[in-house]
């Protein structure tokens, strides 16, 4: 006897993007759910404030109710929504000129090689630091200190683990941007954390002006 | 074999750490990584930020974030229907009294002939007292909000008005002409469509 396959992820998504498309409202929140994360990660990775990233995931997510007809199946749903929610964020942060503090790097140039510094080897450290709010803390405060154009990049593809076409697409920008721009992020994180997570441990030096090391 | 310098290491690092360099560049980078101190810190370095960020543990969304998005599209759908509801209303209610009209000019160009079909429709008593104007086409009772004094309204029965060609409002004599009519006019539904826009 033949058994017929469950549809996969992908195709179940279509077919509830096709029913909300055609009217059926309540499956909206059914769709969007799987990636009420992303879009909060997304808008808290450009404006760096709880409170501001959650309205504006509610507005992004609102916005893609509202629009959800312009939406075509040749991409995926899921760059659609973190799309929106990049822009909206975008808005918001020009609207509230919240980059008062410039991050050092915004207006870095991309070209030429970034030269890691040099340090003492940084081992593995287990995944359980995790657990700890400092160590969190630490690596948010980090995160923070970065310019936008490369917390962007990096937030989509190192966090929320988009493909480096898809964060092209959601950020408008080349995939060979892209890519320049998250091995700098990529550096530029390493080099601010290897002196205080090295070996195992880590440090609580503020990060201050003149304390990056780039 | 392919000798690379630190340089393009770093400049491949990212690439390296995805697997997104050929065999060729990589086997280079190896080589090049096993005897170089300050690459090998470099690569475990990066692989450490990589391996970080990427735990989901590390963000996490504000409590209640979930509850309360959820929350704000209901709401927001609660909006949306009811702005919908005001549109089906208002086109409903558009509906009716352009029915009521066409109803009433066949009515009228029947009036002096053969019953139309649709005359069974228009069941005002004929003795009702109602009133017209005198640029109106239509007869109310005396009460109705649509006439004004400035309007110099006159009495007549009903089966006079409807005799001079007048025909029923169905504002004010809405329970005779159509049911339908009668409920939405009943309703308010005008007030709840303005209430709405």
């Amino acid at each position: 006897m033949a058994v017929k396959a469950a549809p996969d992820a992908d195709t179940q998504e279509q077919d509830l993007v096709r029913r909300v498309q055609n009217g059926e409202q309540d499956k909206f929140y059914v769709l969007v759910k799987p990636y009420e994360r992303r879009v909060y990660t997304a808008a808290f990775a450009i404006l760096r404030n709880a409170a501001d990233a959650e309205e504006v995931a509610q507005e992004a997510i609102l916005k893609a109710f509202a629009n959800i007809k312009q939406f075509r199946a040749e991409s995926k749903f899921s760059t659609w929504l973190i799309q929106i929610a990049v822009n909206e964020a975008r808005m918001r942060r020009r609207k509230d000129h919240a980059e008062i503090m410039e991050p050092i790097g915004e207006h870095q140039d991309d070209e030429g090689t970034y030269a890691p510094r040099e340090f003492a080897d940084w081992r593995e450290l287990p995944s359980e630091a995790l657990e700890r709010t400092e160590v969190r803390e630490l690596l948010l405060e980090s995160l923070a200190t970065l310019g936008s154009k490369y917390r962007e990049v990096f937030v989509l593809r190192d966090i929320q683990h988009m493909s480096i076409e898809e964060v092209a697409d959601a950020l408008g920008i080349s995939r060979a941007s892209v890519k320049t721009r998250l091995l700098r992020a990529r550096l530029m994180l390493r080099d601010l954390l290897a002196p205080r997570i090295a070996s195992g441990g880590f440090s609580r030096v503020p990060f201050e002006k003149g304390n990056k090391p780039w | 074999m392919v000798v690379v310098q630190c340089e393009k290491v770093w400049e491949q690092i990212s690439d390296y750490i995805d697997g997104d360099v050929d065999a060729g560049t990589r086997s280079a980078m190896d080589t090049h990584i096993q005897g170089c101190q300050r690459c090998t810190s470099v690569l475990n370095g990066t692989r450490n930020v990589v391996n970080l960020f990427g735990d989901e543990r590390l963000f996490k969304t504000p409590m209640g974030y979930s509850w309360r998005m959820q929350r704000r599209i209901q709401s927001d759908m609660r909006v949306r229907r009811r702005t919908v509801m005001g549109w089906l209303v208002a086109t409903a209610a558009i509906a009716v009294v352009s029915g009521s009209v066409v109803l009433a000019q066949h009515m009228g160009a029947n009036s002096g002939g053969e019953k139309s079909p649709m005359a069974n429709l228009g069941r005002v008593p004929a003795e009702l007292e109602v009133v017209v104007t005198d640029h109106g086409k239509l007869f109310h009772i005396k009460e109705c909000p649509f006439v004004k004094e400035s309007d110099h309204p006159h009495a007549m029965t009903a089966a006079q008005a409807q005799t001079e060609g007048y025909v029923p409002c169905v504002r004010c004599l809405g329970q005779y002409v159509g049911e339908l009519a009668a409920r939405l006019l009943n309703r308010g539904t005008w007030a709840g469509f303005v209430a709405t826009r």
